[in-house]
């Protein structure tokens, strides 16, 4: 893509803009604060990757991985601002999930092991484990919450904390994989998944295109499954005291 | 000594200088009980009356083990509460709540719950605890979630009983139900104390209802705990 057709997708924010005006729908700062931050990050990490991608050295390809990690926990963690320690269990649910899809991707031949693939794959399995994290902590607590009465019911009866809390356990695991496993359904049909467009507009072969789209889904609903389920039991423990009893934060609204 | 030794009867419960706050807004607690000694012995049947948010419910939870007491001891068979498992504890004590929540499934999941849990059957069977709370043996297999009030109230209490506790912490059970089912239950309880030898702990703010069940309440006003006479 040339640099004359790159400015001229400006186009598209000036529309937006050009609409908020006529509506008077106040978004004229964000839409430019956010168009600008797009194209300075996006510019950012494309200049990041070519350094990268040429380096071939696998500390800098770590340590990046480790970066998109911890922004990752950082962002999923303040859905979770109430529960103890939060950023680390969330930064362990995301890491873990990457280590064991990349062993596996990587293990099995399944892509190449140099940092042109390594970087997007990480980068989409550790953004999909991020908002896996960060719906799972948002549903947890509003299902520990609504079904405080409930828990409490089956902890007088003589049920341990897990015992106790797993129905909300489940339906928190069940939210937080809905996004995937929806597209998983609807993909092709509804829509074409992002890098599945991009290779074909790059000239990839579309069936080419495809496998990869479908490592893709597959590995990623794994992920998002595999992650939710790591975050929900290293982290519901911190809503129970050692004798099986809720935390006052969880039944008491302030 | 030895005679004064025997007469000595250990209380099932004795509360030693218990005080136990609670959090208002997440900068202000209030004290609900303050240093309150207490005993309870077995076969009791004590009701417990005050004014909404003198802390009767945080009473009932402390029996055991719901909620813990900010300061002071609480023994259970002589045995401070801490020492017991605590599991064991909410077996043997079981809290009926006022808002009769029903865990998902049929009546008889709920009544298999507790004991269910433990990889076991109730002492009872279900149909025979069914009858002992008046409950008509056919809903067994009905969804739990379909009951009237009246009904899952009774389920509730039945599933404590299931679940093999001996002592009973009731918490206003008869607030939502209507005059007949009230009068029912309340028949039931006095039942199963007086023949079964049940131990109750009955929260009420229905002094009417407290003055019929026993001849003395214990009374919460302002964190403390006085005893007295309904007659």
């Amino acid at each position: 893509m040339t640099l004359t057709a790159l400015f001229s997708t400006l186009s598209f924010v000036a529309i937006a803009l050009l609409l908020s005006l006529w509506q008077r729908l106040g978004l004229e700062r964000d839409l430019v604060v956010g168009t600008i931050r797009a194209a300075i990050q996006l510019i950012a990490v494309g200049y990041i990757l070519h350094v990268v991608f040429n380096l071939r050295d696998w500390p800098f390809l770590v340590l990046m991985i480790l970066l998109m990690t911890l922004v990752a926990s950082n962002n999923a963690a303040k859905r979770g601002s109430g529960l103890e320690g939060i950023f680390f269990k969330v930064f362990v649910a995301i890491a873990v999930a990457e280590i064991m899809s990349m062993a596996l991707l990587l293990g099995l031949n399944i892509v190449d092991t140099s940092p042109r693939f390594i970087i997007p794959l990480s980068g989409m399995i550790i953004g999909n484990s991020m908002i896996a994290c960060s719906l799972l902590l948002n549903r947890l607590q509003d299902e520990v919450q609504s079904r405080s009465e409930e828990i409490k019911v089956a902890l007088s009866l003589g049920a341990t904390s897990r015992q106790a809390i797993d129905n909300a356990l489940r339906g928190a695991i069940r939210a937080s994989t809905i996004p995937v496993i929806d597209s998983l359904k609807t993909v092709g049909l509804v829509q074409l998944p992002g890098m599945m467009t991009g290779l074909i507009i790059g000239g990839a072969d579309p069936v080419q295109a495809v496998r990869y789209q479908l490592l893709i889904l597959f590995s990623l609903t794994a992920v998002a499954t595999l992650s939710s389920i790591i975050l929900v039991f290293i982290t519901y423990p911190t809503m129970f005291t050692k004798s099986h009893q809720l935390k006052p934060t969880f039944f008491h609204r302030f | 000594m030895t005679k004064e030794k025997s007469r000595y009867i250990e209380p099932l419960f004795k509360f030693k200088g218990v005080t136990k706050k609670r959090r208002t807004s997440s900068t202000s607690t209030i004290t609900v009980l303050k240093d309150v000694s207490l005993r309870v012995n077995e076969g009791d049947l004590i009701t417990i009356t005050g004014p909404s948010g003198a802390g009767k419910n945080t009473l009932l939870s402390l029996f055991n083990r719901l909620e813990e007491p900010d300061a002071g001891n609480i023994f259970y068979r002589g045995k401070s509460l801490r020492e017991w498992d605590v599991l064991q504890l909410r077996r043997q004590v079981g809290l009926v709540f006022q808002s009769p929540i029903m865990l998902e499934g049929t009546v008889r999941e709920n009544l298999l719950f507790g004991p269910g849990l433990r990889g076991q059957f109730p002492d009872a069977p279900l149909e025979e605890i069914m009858d002992m709370v008046g409950l008509d043996r056919e809903i067994l297999d009905r969804n739990s979630l379909n009951l009237s009030g009246g009904q899952k109230q009774r389920v509730a209490l039945a599933r404590t009983i299931a679940n093999g506790s001996r002592i009973l912490l009731l918490d206003e059970i008869t607030a939502s139900l209507d005059q007949d089912s009230a009068s029912a239950v309340e028949d039931l309880i006095i039942k199963l104390n007086q023949r079964e030898r049940y131990t109750c702990l009955w929260v009420t703010h229905d002094r009417s209802q407290a003055e019929r069940i026993c001849s003395h309440s214990w009374f919460l006003h302002d964190g403390e705990v006085k005893i007295i006479s309904n007659s």
